[in-house]
């Protein structure tokens, strides 16, 4: 079995704002995250697959396929967005780096081949923070 | 040794914001001519990095340019207190009338900055956009 990452990246717009809380719980929880006209990042999104390489290739994939399979499925719809208001696979979810991770994790599976599997979306919101996700367990 | 030498110290801080490129003199097809998707009118946003260089004789009694810690502290006050977790576009007087690329948000911080600082001791900004792009001022 190996392990193989493809690093891909957006920049998006979004805020942590829960519509269900006044402002004050807003801003107690979130802090400046809450500013009601958004902030941004700039995402660095690592996708690994697993699987056994090819004989006739060596490949565990095709990097330059799952580059493209990254950038249609997630990315083209991420990239200079505002993830509360554009992206459709975050609507009526809080924008966290966890949460968008896990959406991540849910458009790129259907799209991948039956010969590979998907291992982990690690998600770097700025250069000091990341999450990861494997999957449900 | 000679210690009436120039030496340059460098600090570096970041902050988190959103903004869009735009005109509002243009209509909206030629501000995606030109902008692109940074046009997109909901807004996207970016993690900047910022390198302040200050250049200049060290002091022969502290052996600093400056202290590191207090130049920390002026750009907190400067710039992480207008900018950070902020919309550039709607949020801050500096960029209410003028398109906050790169380049516009680095003489900006610079403005802020230079009276702050010793006037003898220069004074040059790099501001990262992403960690590809990156601007600097004055050249």
């Amino acid at each position: 079995m190996v392990y193989l990452t493809r690093v891909e990246h957006f920049n998006a717009a979004h805020k942590l704002y829960n519509p269900a809380w006044d402002e004050a719980r807003n801003e107690e929880v979130f802090g400046k995250c809450a500013n009601q006209n958004w902030h941004g990042h700039n995402y660095e999104l690592y996708v690994t697959v697993k699987g056994d390489p090819d004989p006739d290739t060596g490949f565990v994939f095709d990097v330059k396929r799952l580059s493209t399979l990254i950038r249609e499925q997630v990315v083209e719809k991420l990239d200079h967005r505002n993830l509360n208001m554009d992206v459709d696979f975050m609507q009526g979810k809080m924008c966290s780096t966890e949460n968008l991770a896990i959406a991540i994790w849910n458009e790129l599976q259907p799209a991948l081949p039956a010969s590979v599997q998907l291992h982990c979306i690690k998600l770097y919101e700025t250069p000091r923070i990341y999450v990861e996700y494997f999957g449900e367990s | 040794m000679n210690l009436n030498r120039k030496v340059s110290v460098f600090r570096k801080e970041h902050f988190n914001a959103a903004h869009r490129l735009f005109r509002a003199d243009w209509d909206d097809a030629r501000n995606e001519k030109v902008f692109g998707k940074c046009a997109l009118p909901h807004y996207h946003g970016h993690n900047y990095e910022l390198e302040v260089k200050v250049t200049g004789v060290p002091d022969p009694e502290t052996g600093y340019v400056i202290d590191l810690k207090i130049l920390g502290d002026i750009i907190k006050e400067e710039v992480h207190s207008r900018f950070d977790h902020r919309n550039l576009n709607l949020d801050t007087e500096e960029f209410k009338n003028l398109n906050p690329t790169a380049e516009n948000i680095v003489m900006v911080i610079y403005d802020l900055l230079r009276p702050r600082i010793d006037a003898a001791m220069d004074l040059q900004i790099r501001l990262y956009e992403t960690p590809r792009n990156f601007v600097e001022f004055p050249v």
